[in-house]
């Protein structure tokens, strides 16, 4: 049987597939200029860099996909995401966000301000700008709407969902087969999870800690991705968002505070071999440092995405901000600011393995040192005497 | 002297934002620390691998994995800084 191609190993067509995807890559990436920026005002609206960062980085109630303030289909184009509130006198209101007019009229007795939803007096509709709000009502407010991150939550889960389960009946489908397609590349990933994170960080009894891990390791870098696509539903900053990683630094807690051995907890407050004196000063800083280790793994994780984001958008804002002193400025700036741009979205990709790898580890090491087992007859690093 | 024009911004309530100036401080101390550190650590990594070539992944992955923790506590500082820009 004859062969129908041969590899090429010299001259134009030399890794010919990687260089086309990596060309596409880059090409794309220019284009998250556009979703970022607004075009050079005619009219006297200054360009106000801080603003666009942050209405980047924080939540919203509609999924801004393109276009500025002010403009209709097919000049902009937003979804309205449904507003759910609970009131402890009102009860429960959902509608739809697009009511609000973007933060210029009230209704049925709420308004828009600096995004987030507060509680006025007026029930009817009226200019929002002119209404008081009522700070007591809005204290006792659930706000318990779909934001832009609770759809990109969605979305990633369910493509989470979809990837893992799919590869799982696969490999039950066909036990002790050659893995194949979305196997064989999920498989070093998870493996490098179980081998050669958790197996030497926890020790002997791994294998009840790997779910979390390998949950943790592609929630965060799946979510990291999607970050840095500028498509809907990517490009909104999730794990920038400290709820999102305080959430998961308080399941590792949760986790250690369940797990941990007596030895772990007798080593925290009363460590054996240490004078009393000392253990005075020495147990309140062991349970801060109980309580600060996934304080820190929250603070990691959140700082280094929202500033991978703000820089981004910083290079891409310089472009308007001399746009707006001389467009031909602009336009030089602009080549400058994208090569900046690509490049740190390069590093930004970097950063979204790291801070997943980082994370789990971590998390790894915090487990294995709460089920760790101090044999009787070893050397007892704690012993003075 | 220059305290003294200091004394007169705070005083005379022009809005030029103390806590701004310091709050950009704060966050370029924090570069500087992190510079520092990873510096060295990145000057002992590339150091151990130029004595033992053949231990150059091992390094490189362990360079990596402590930078990403150093940075951590670089963070901090960026993320107060933040905070007294934002908050109220």
């Amino acid at each position: 049987m004859e062969r129908r191609y041969t590899k090429i190993q010299s001259g134009f067509y030399r890794f010919l597939p990687v260089r086309l995807l990596l060309s596409a890559l880059l090409f794309l990436l220019t284009f998250s200029a556009i979703s970022a920026g607004e075009e050079i005002p005619s009219k006297e609206q200054k360009f106000n860099p801080g603003e666009l960062i942050m209405h980047h980085i924080g939540d919203s109630h509609e999924c801004h996909i393109y276009g500025k303030e002010g403009g209709k289909f097919p000049y902009r184009l937003s979804i309205p995401l449904p507003v759910i509130i609970y009131s402890g006198q009102r009860g429960l209101n959902v509608f739809s966000s697009s009511h609000f007019h973007h933060g210029h009229k009230t209704y049925r007795g709420y308004k828009l301000e600096d995004n987030k939803v507060v509680a006025v007096n007026e029930m009817s509709e009226a200019d929002a700008h002119e209404t008081p709000v009522n700070a007591e009502l809005t204290a006792g407010l659930w706000d318990i709407s779909i934001t832009k991150n609770v759809v990109t939550l969605f979305f990633s889960c369910t493509l989470m969902l979809w990837l893992f389960i799919s590869i799982a009946k696969a490999y039950t489908k066909t036990v002790n087969a050659a893995p194949k397609g979305k196997q064989s590349f999920m498989e070093p990933i998870i493996l490098f999870i179980r081998d050669e994170v958790a197996k030497p960080s926890i020790g002997p009894k791994f294998e009840k800690y790997v779910p979390w891990l390998l949950t943790v390791f592609f929630f965060i870098l799946i979510n990291n991705l999607l970050g840095l696509v500028p498509l809907f539903p990517g490009g909104t900053n999730l794990t920038g968002n400290i709820a999102i990683t305080m959430f998961l630094a308080i399941i590792t807690l949760v986790i250690v505070t369940f797990t941990a051995n007596g030895s772990y907890w007798r080593h925290i407050f009363a460590m054996p071999g240490i004078p009393i004196g000392v253990l005075i000063i020495l147990t309140p800083i062991e349970i801060l440092g109980f309580v600060l280790r996934p304080f820190v793994l929250m603070i990691r994780l959140f700082a280094n995405i929202m500033a991978g984001h703000i820089i981004a958008l910083s290079f891409f804002s310089l472009i308007f901000i001399f746009g707006e002193m001389s467009t031909g400025l602009g336009y030089g700036v602009s080549l400058v600011s994208i090569l900046f741009t690509v490049f740190m979205g390069f590093l930004e990709l970097l950063v979204a393995f790291i801070q997943a790898y980082v994370f789990a580890l971590l998390s790894a090491m915090y487990f294995g040192a709460a089920i760790e087992e101090h044999h009787k007859g070893e050397p007892d690093i704690h012993q003075t005497a | 002297m220059s305290s003294l024009i200091l004394l007169d911004a705070v005083a005379s309530g022009t809005n030029i934002g103390i806590g701004y100036g310091i709050a950009g401080l704060g966050a370029g101390l924090a570069a500087v620390g992190a510079g520092i550190g990873i510096g060295r650590i990145g000057g002992s990594a590339l150091e151990a691998m130029a004595r033992q070539p053949e231990l150059m992944n091992d390094l490189r992955a362990n360079m990596i994995l402590t930078a990403a923790l150093v940075e951590g506590a670089a963070f901090f500082a960026m993320v107060i800084g933040l905070l007294v820009i934002f908050m109220k």
